[in-house]
């Protein structure tokens, strides 16, 4: 006997009540939990640099160009657990080719791309093209030679480019809110449109799925802003700290209400499957969802950041605090997306069952694997950074961007 | 004499012609080609014939390959028990084990009863509608298929299955399911657990058919589909279907 | 037009540059694609071909009657519904080459039992018995053929075939009474059972010689009939093999 089926015999005995023969094994099982996770980083990464754009939040400019490059590094990672999950990821390219147009799946090549190239790699472009000029002149090989090339051997540093450059940021800013919105609410909308789903099959997800990414997004850039600048030798902004925070619990509190709404909803209408749902929560997703993603994830950072809003603490008690909510927030995110994906599968859809999910320490969809996946972005941000260094500003820079 | 040669010639005329219309004939039979267009598939499970014997279920995977172990089923069978005090147990049954007599000495049931289950081949297969690549779909005949070499394996349509019906097939690790034996029924002969169901339970045909004996089963019987306000339309129908069916 | 490209911005110039780089390089992959990967029509038919040509296992019972004459006896036994290879398995490789390949012959009880044990969802009516008391030691084919399968002998006791009814009766209080006291059993019900059906009391009056208010018998429950029921037949509320007042 092969090992997954001995996995699978072994899971048949923790079946609870009636579950259909075929539902046994859990099919989207941990890499398709970090996959909405990674988006959803994505997506709110890049709206709080929108905010700051586009409402000119002076406070919060010196984190502008550090969100845009976590974006981008969590977005070049985000399809690798999706591709990694297929039955033939050599297949995967039959998404670009024959995409079936009724399939909000298919649509997801079309979202990737349109928002890799057209938004996040143009606006970052456009914000630094003057920056890496001049970094090129200034520098010596190999350096100099990449910067040339990302550059696409540009020359023109005149005002009147750098104004253009700022218009056209402008501009796709204003593209990309809406773009970002549509790259998490359509991860949403792939799983609240599936009518067999109870669990899933909400009007609301895909927009509890962008307020949990906004969440997630602004409490990814605080922990990397707060780890980062120390070791840059620099103070941290305490007034963008705040702001952020601020950014932060309120986006908390919608995401909040939004899932409350939800889950009242869910149990005013009790519909057919309420019983077993509620027998899931209770007992499948009891630690998940009410101990860590309400409790941890979503209560105590509230509770956190409110003391802070009320009562006077001194700096360093304030940064201990932040630090500590926004951890707590992303465990309660990871959680969200476990909620969701490992949830809807729990439950068998005869309504009389409950299945059980047990992850691998090694192999493709392994502990490991997701621990790789989770750092990958890190690392390549890391090297975002060395390249496109946030926050050197060579002689002459844009004065309309303002400073740290 | 002139009737005699009469008789001669006709022979001679009628006896090739015979043999070669012979020939025509058989030739034909066989190389008329499958015409999907006329035909559009459908099934009738009469609950109240069901033993629960689970030959289906046999027959089903010795005919597709379909993987032995008890995860991957093209067509299985539930044992639904249900007691006085409105407790419902469902079991998938396992024909190998002799059960339910454990059953018969309990008091308390009120009713009890099998039911086969297999892909509803939907005329609103919400599977075809969300598989990226388009792995999937309905066929001119009303099947719905998967092309195991374009399916890339995300399990979409599994996901989207309200009836459990799809798995991933191990060997392949591509989506597969139930074709209603389509390399039998473009033969014209019956799929194989319709063939070997030991008291018709099962009854196959033509929906669109005017006599058939799916149209009569349709005529007699009050019908029911699983699931319906889904709006999945399916193409399997049970006659007396029990409520707690889901 | 060479004016409109100077007038853009240089680095505009650069970009469209690259953007028009790749989306040729797109198209052009595209277009030198074989159409096998992206004609969609195609796709279906391959498909559609490739399911048809799926090996069959089950030859389907038509052909059997071609060589075995089995088939006259079973199509006037009980059995006469049963496709052939129900029993005897999949059978496409025997018609292929029948000197070669045989067809699975079942011997073992286990293999009658899976249809003919009691259990209680199995719809009524349907012949079974209890595996463990009913010879438990001798194949089934010893006294059944299974082409024409009856009963033996005419059954001397009632729950021979009527075995859920007398286990029921068993542990009742009308456990004393014969069945004989209740119905009346013609002898020819014993060999064609669904031509002479015994009888059923068809009247109130039957079951108040017993439990009605006048009755002379002793320690039975009794009513009075002006009262009791209504409009209402006794066995309406009562199951008479097992009645649930004490």
């Amino acid at each position: 006997m092969n090992p997954a089926n001995e996995k699978l015999f072994e899971l048949l005995k923790q079946v609870g009540g009636y579950i259909y023969p075929n539902e046994i094994e859990v099919h989207w099982g941990i890499l398709v939990v970090v996959y909405p996770y990674l988006t959803g980083l994505v997506a709110g990464a890049f709206i709080l640099a929108s905010l700051v754009k586009v409402f000119n939040i002076k406070e919060v400019q010196a984190v502008y160009r550090l969100s845009l490059l976590t974006a981008l590094a969590f977005l070049l990672i985000a399809p690798l657990p999706l591709l990694l999950h297929l039955g033939h990821p050599e297949r995967s390219f039959e998404i670009f080719l024959n995409p079936n147009f009724t399939s909000a799946m298919a649509m997801f090549g079309f979202v990737y791309a349109w928002y890799l190239m057209v938004v996040l790699l143009l606006e970052i472009w456009f914000t630094y093209r003057k920056d890496i000029i001049v970094w090129a002149q200034q520098e010596k090989p190999p350096m100099k030679w990449i910067h040339k090339v990302i550059s696409l051997f540009s020359t023109d540093i005149s005002d009147e480019a750098s104004a253009f450059d700022r218009k056209v940021v402008k501009g796709i800013t204003i593209i990309g809110i809406p773009s970002a919105v549509l790259l998490h609410g359509y991860v949403g909308f792939i799983f609240g449109s599936i009518k067999a789903n109870p669990w899933w099959s909400s009007v609301l997800m895909p927009i509890v799925f962008l307020f949990s990414a906004t969440v997630s997004g602004i409490a990814l850039v605080i922990i990397l802003y707060m780890v980062i600048t120390p070791f840059r030798g620099e103070p941290i902004d305490m007034k963008c700290l705040d702001k952020m925070a601020s950014f932060l619990f309120f986006a908390v509190i919608i995401d909040f209400s939004l899932e409350l709404l939800d889950f009242i909803h869910r149990l005013y209408q009790s519909e057919e499957s309420i019983k077993i749902l509620s027998e899931m929560v209770m007992s499948k997703l009891y630690i998940s969802l009410v101990i860590i993603q309400v409790i941890l994830g979503m209560l105590i950072p509230l509770a956190i950041i409110v003391a802070i809003k009320l009562f006077r603490f001194d700096e360093e008690l304030r940064k201990l605090l932040y630090f500590l909510s926004v951890i707590l927030i992303q465990l309660g995110i990871f959680a969200t997306r476990w909620n969701v994906v490992i949830g809807g599968q729990m439950f068998s859809k005869s309504f009389r069952g409950l299945t059980a999910y047990k992850m691998e320490l090694t192999g493709i969809e392994g502990l490991l694997m997701t621990l790789i996946l989770l750092i990958m972005p890190l690392v390549i941000l890391a090297i975002l950074i060395k390249i496109f260094p946030p926050w050197e500003k060579p002689k002459g820079s844009m004065l309309g961007e303002g400073t740290a | 004499m002139e009737r005699r040669t009469f008789v001669q010639k006709l022979l001679a005329l009628a006896l090739p012609g015979g043999v070669f219309g012979l020939f025509l004939k058989k030739s034909t039979v066989q190389a008329a080609p499958y015409e999907a267009a006329k035909h559009y598939y459908g099934m009738g499970i009469q609950i109240d014939k069901c033993i629960g014997c689970g030959r289906c279920v046999e027959a089903c995977k010795e005919e597709n390959d379909v993987p032995r172990e008890p995860f991957y089923f093209r067509t299985w069978v539930e044992r639904y028990t249900i007691k006085k005090d409105g407790e419902v147990t469902v079991q998938n049954i396992d024909p190998r084990i002799e059960s339910g007599l454990e059953a018969a000495s309990e008091r308390q049931v009120l009713r009890s009863f099998f039911v086969p289950k297999l892909c509803n081949q939907c005329d609103h297969p919400p599977c075809v509608q969300v598989c990226p690549v388009g792995a999937t779909f309905k066929t001119t005949d009303g099947v719905v298929l998967v092309d195991e070499k374009r399916c890339i394996g995300c399990r979409y349509c599994i996901q989207a299955c309200p009836y459990g019906a799809r798995y991933l097939n191990p060997k392949t690790e591509t989506a597969d399911k139930c074709t209603f034996c389509y390399h039998r029924i473009t033969k014209g002969l019956l799929p194989a657990c319709v063939e070997v169901c030991p008291t018709q339970a099962r009854i196959f045909g033509d929906v669109r058919s005017s006599a058939s004996p799916l149209t009569r089963f349709k005529r007699m019987n009050k019908l029911h589909v699983l699931k319906p306000s889904l709006n999945t339309e399916p193409k399997v129908s049970y006659s007396n279907l029990d409520g707690e069916v889901r | 037009m060479k004016n409109f490209w100077k007038a853009v911005p240089e680095s505009l110039r650069r970009l469209v540059l690259v953007f028009a780089v790749l989306a040729g390089g797109f198209v052009s992959i595209r277009f030198m694609l074989p159409p096998s990967l992206k004609d969609n029509a195609l796709h279906v038919k391959t498909t559609v071909a490739r399911e048809m040509v799926k090996t069959v296992k089950y030859a389907g019972s038509d052909v059997c009657a071609d060589c075995h004459d089995q088939y006259q006896v079973k199509k006037n036994g009980y059995h006469r519904n049963l496709s052939c290879e129900t029993c005897h398995g999949a059978a496409k490789g025997h018609t292929d080459d029948p000197i070669e390949v045989k067809p699975t012959l079942p011997k073992l009880r286990e293999f009658c039992v899976r249809c003919h044990a009691f259990n209680p969802s199995r719809p009524t009516g349907f012949p079974q018995i209890s595996s463990a008391a009913h010879n438990p030691m001798k194949p089934c084919v010893s006294c059944h053929n299974p082409h024409d399968p009856k009963p033996p002998q005419v059954p001397q006791e009632c729950q021979a075939c009527h075995a859920e009814i007398a286990r029921t009766k068993a542990v009742s209080p009308h456990v004393a009474l014969e069945c004989k006291t209740c119905h009346s059993v013609p002898d020819e019900h014993k060999v064609t059972p669904r031509a002479v059906k015994a009888s059923i009391p068809s009247v109130r009056e039957f079951c108040a010689k017993c439990h009605g208010k006048d009755s002379p018998v002793k320690e039975t429950p009794k009513v009075d009939l002006a009262t009791h029921g209504e409009k209402y037949l006794c066995w309406q509320c009562h199951y008479p093999h097992m009645p649930e007042v004490k």
